[in-house]
Order: C-alpha cells, then sequence, then structure tokens
C-alpha cells in the first residue's frame, strides 16, 4: 500500500540531492579535519564550505556555527551552557517548549535557579509584554521557541529581540521546525543563540548546529578537543554536516515557492477538517502558524485510537494523548492553551511535506471522517 | 503466554479486537434493556468505560455483556475481549467472573506493553461496579 506520510514536524526524509552532496564523505573523502595531511585538509575544506554555506543563510559569521549532535544538544548546550557560565539567576522560558529546552530549565530550576513559566493564551502565541514584564536585573537567559512543534504557532521572536536589546539576559531560540519556512536572519531576530537541526529539513538526523553570537559566553557540558570551539568537541561528523549545509541551502531556495503552495494546502486541510467533521477544533492560530502545520482536537475519540486506525489505511500522522506518551500524560503543549483534557486526549497533528499533494489530503478526508464515525460510536463519552 | 507484539505495535491480537471490536453497544441503551450498568475511568486519565450486564436471574449467568470505551487501542481490544471471554461458552456465572483479573484478559491478548498494563485494563472493574449495582438492586427489590 502507498504511504501517506503526514507527519513532517517528527522527522523528513532525506532529500536525494543532500544524499548526493553527502555520498563522497563516507569512504572517499574520509579525513579527520585535524589532520594536517592531504586527507585532513580535503574534510576540512568541506567542513568550512558548510559553516560559511550555513552562516550566509542566518547571515552569521561563519565561527558563530557551533556543530552538534542535534536540536536536543544545542538546546541544552544554549540553556545549561549559559546557566553554567552565570551559576546563578533567572530564566524566562514558555510552558509549551520543545522537551528539550522544557527539561532542561526543570533540571536548572530543581538546582535552585528561579524560572518564569509564561502562558501562551489560548491560540499559543506567547505576548511579548509578558517577557518584558517578567525580565528582572539578574535574568540571564530567556529561551522562546521559533514555531511550535505540535501547534506550529509562530512566535514574535524580532519582536521579543528588540526587548531584549536592552537587557543583558541571552536570547535563545529553537528555530528546528521554523527552519524551512521562515526566515532566519539573527541580525533580525535579534537571538544570541538558535537552535537548527537536519532533520527536519531534509537533511540527515543526528546533526544540528547551535548559533552562538559573538561574546556570548557558554560553559560547555562535553570536554575533550579543540573542535567547534570546545564548545562541542569530538571529530566533526563531516558527512551530516556537508549534508546539513546542503539541506538548508535547498530549503532556503524553495522557501518562497514552498510556503505559498503548503499554505494552501493547510488552509484547504483545515476548512475540510473542520467543517467536514464534526466537534472537531482548531488548536492553535489560524494564520499565525507554520504552513505545514494542522492541529486538531476531535472530542469524544482518543487521539492513539485514530492515529492507529490511520495507520491501517496508510496514513501517518501523530497524536498529543496521554496514551501516546511514555508519561502517560497528555500533550503539555495543548494542555499550556488552557483546553479541557479531552482536547489533549483527542488531538491529531498533520504535517504537511515537499511531497504532500491535494489528493492525498482528499484520500485522508475520505478515511479520517469513517474512522471518527466509528470510533464516536464505540465512545463511552458522547459528544 | 505467547508474544507476538512485535509484528505491530500492539499484538496481532490486540489488533484483531481493536479493529474489530466485539459486542460493544453503538447507541444508547433502551429503558429496562438491561439488569445493570457500571463505569469506571476518568476523562482526566484519558480513558472511560461502561458497560452493560444482561443477567439470567436463576442461574446468575450473564447472558450479555455490551460495552462502550473511550480510550486507546489496548483500552478499547482490552474491553472487547473481556467481553468474549465472559459471555463464550454460553456465558460465566457471576461468581467465576468476578475472579477475571487484568492479567488474564492480558494473557488472552497475548500481552500488552507494560506501561499500558495499569490504565487500560479497567473493563474488570467496570465490570465490578456493573455487578455491585446489580446485587444492590436485587436487595432493593
Amino acid at each position: 500500500m502507498k504511504r501517506i506520510y503526514l507527519d513532517h514536524a517528527a522527522t523528513t526524509p532525506l532529500d536525494p540531492r543532500v544524499k548526493k552532496a553527502m555520498d563522497p564523505f563516507w569512504s572517499e573523502k574520509f579525513g579527520n579535519p585535524s589532520s594536517l595531511y592531504k586527507e585532513g585538509r580535503e574534510a576540512k575544506r568541506a567542513l568550512n564550505e558548510a559553516r560559511a554555506s550555513i552562516a550566509k543563510i542566518i547571515k552569521s559569521r561563519p565561527e558563530e556555527i557551533i556543530f552538534t549532535d542535534g536540536g536536543t544538544e544545542s538546546d541544552n548546550l544554549a540553556i545549561l551552557g549559559t546557566a553554567n557560565n552565570s551559576g546563578k539567576g533567572h530564566i524566562i522560558t514558555t510552558k509549551f517548549e520543545h522537551h528539550a529546552v522544557l527539561n532542561s530549565v526543570k533540571f536548572l530550576e530543581e538546582q535552585g535557579l528561579d524560572v518564569t513559566w509564561l502562558d501562551v493564551g489560548r491560540e499559543g502565541i506567547v505576548n511579548p509584554k509578558d517577557i518584558e514584564k517578567a525580565l528582572k536585573p539578574n535574568t540571564i537567559l530567556v529561551s522562546i521557541m521559533y514555531a511550535n512543534n505540535e501547534i506550529g504557532t509562530i512566535q514574535p521572536i524580532a519582536e521579543i529581540g528588540k526587548i531584549l536589546k536592552k537587557h543583558s539576559a541571552v536570547f535563545h531560540t529553537d528555530a528546528c521546525q521554523a527552519a524551512g519556512y521562515l526566515d532566519l536572519n539573527v541580525e533580525k531576530l535579534g537571538v544570541d543563540l538558535m537552535t537548527i537541526n537536519g532533520s527536519k529539513v531534509y537533511g540527515p538526523k543526528g546533526i544540528g548546529f547551535l548559533y552562538v553570537k559573538k561574546g556570548v559566553k557558554l560553559q560547555p557540558f562535553l570536554y575533550g578537543g579543540e573542535q567547534e570551539k570546545k564548545l562541542r568537541p569530538g571529530t566533526e561528523n563531516v558527512p551530516a554536516i556537508v549534508g546539513l549545509a546542503e539541506a538548508l541551502k535547498i530549503a532556503q531556495k524553495e522557501k518562497s515557492n514552498e510556503v505559498k503552495r503548503l499554505t494552501g494546502l493547510r488552509d484547504y486541510f483545515i476548512k475540510k477538517l473542520t467543517t467536514e467533521i464534526p466537534k472537531t477544533f482548531l488548536n492553535g492560530h489560524s494564520r499565525l502558524r507554520l504552513p505545514n502545520n494542522i492541529n486538531i482536537s476531535v472530542l469524544g475519540t482518543e487521539g492513539e485510537a485514530v492515529l492507529l486506525y490511520l495507520d491501517e489505511y496508510g496514513i501517518s500522522c501523530s497524536t498529543g494523548s496521554a496514551c501516546s506518551s511514555e508519561s502517560l500524560e497528555p500533550s503539555h503543549v495543548i494542555m499550556a492553551l488552557k483546553k479541557p483534557h479531552e482536547y489533549g486526549h483527542g488531538s491529531l497533528r498533520f504535517t504537511l511535506g515537499r511531497k504532500t499533494t491535494k489528493k492525498e489530503i482528499d484520500y485522508v478526508m475520505k478515511i479520517l471522517p469513517e474512522v471518527i464515525v466509528k470510533l464516536r460510536s464505540i465512545s463511552a463519552i458522547k459528544i | 503466554m505467547k508474544k507476538d507484539i512485535d509484528n505491530w505495535y500492539y499484538s496481532n491480537k490486540v489488533k484483531e479486537h481493536f479493529l474489530k471490536p466485539k459486542n460493544f453497544l453503538d447507541r444508547e441503551p433502551k429503558k429496562g434493556e438491561f439488569d445493570a450498568a457500571g463505569e469506571m475511568g476518568s476523562v482526566v486519565c484519558g480513558d472511560v468505560m461502561k458497560v452493560w450486564l444482561k443477567i439470567d436471574k436463576k442461574t446468575e449467568r450473564i447472558k450479555k455483556f455490551k460495552w462502550q470505551t473511550w480510550g486507546c487501542a489496548s483500552a478499547i481490544a482490552a474491553t472487547s475481549m473481556f467481553s468474549v471471554m465472559i459471555t463464550e461458552k454460553g456465558g460465566m456465572k457471576i461468581s467465576e467472573a468476578v475472579k477475571i483479573t487484568p492479567r488474564d484478559i492480558i494473557g488472552r491478548l497475548h500481552g500488552l506493553p507494560p506501561r499500558k498494563i495499569h490504565c487500560s485494563v479497567l473493563a474488570d472493574q467496570a465490570f465490578r461496579s456493573a455487578v455491585d449495582n446489580y446485587r444492590k438492586n436485587l436487595t432493593k427489590k
């Protein structure tokens, strides 16, 4: 059966063009960039070119790019690195960050740091004024995601950046979900630290970077060689780094067309879902959201059951239901929108991608309403 | 216990009962249709189960076991399997049926992922609450 993959926020397939760019760096140009002889120099050149290419996209200096193992590591380096550098102080973040930020900050809170957890309103967008109000003289870090990974809502990063210009706090944003669709100009955004990874932009998994603005001091948590300005020691993953740079270059080039195309598909899909399936509601702001994100709550159904039925019909999506999480808690993102538990348990996320077509969405709309009717007929909760 | 969990997220037995659940009530019960009803679970936890029983008063055998479940795949499958265990072979006696444990249900489902055991096997509890209601009604009469 042909699969319809609608979970691009979880991960994207490797673009064949990216794979091609990576190919020579496994067996042929395998050198260690730290080596002085030819093979090493060859690897070093590839590494430098990748760094410069990424720097050009985000409008930074090449030396401000620190390659890591991915989004989670970059977030940890940004947050723990800032906190360990000052040792104490106050942190501002939101209640609906990705777990890589959420749990890093929770850890610091347990260590005795003071944390303000901001609400994000019913539409899932943080109010910059709340950040201004929460700032204290000893605020060391503000970490706000660029776009939410579950509901796709876009945060006013540039506006927050302006507010923070007058304050000494370091400003970090997790831009993993935004990287394929939004402006990544770090100067315009006014960020000091920015997380991006490969696996959400049709690049390889296990690679990412942290943009570290010149002058921002981080304390590393890995110790070893002198790679990545000692912030991330260890032999560089050259093939993956080359792949990440190529993936971002392609995403950048195709961005404006892709954003337009996906926005149309997204709005078409949302309209169908909310009009053709009764008691179905969109989570998050309808316009200030990523062009590929659809997140709905289908009341009277439980997300994992819907997901597994759709899987049977060849459709892949995700849910914020408690039953699908290890913790057995419903999605903290849906709960941060102050919606009843049922909205969390009944939530479904569809995230579109480069290969998604209107035909695929029409197929989902043929299957999903029937699945919902069936599961609602079994359900002990009547709506 | 036979285990075939690796083939799917759940066992094939769970899959079968999840995709083709047995004995569920796809409507509201009519007045006087059943002899007892029970409920278990909460919206906060994400699992709610309702059961309805038709009981042969003389033999105390359960002739009908109908249910509704709001919950994940394993919750639906566990309730469906429990309804089969109760009603197969002419229906169990109440005294036998109350002895069925979550472990028995999980065994018949060929296993559940460990973290699912606690939350999704509520069918036996919903059933016992229905039996309690049945006994209460009998003493009232």
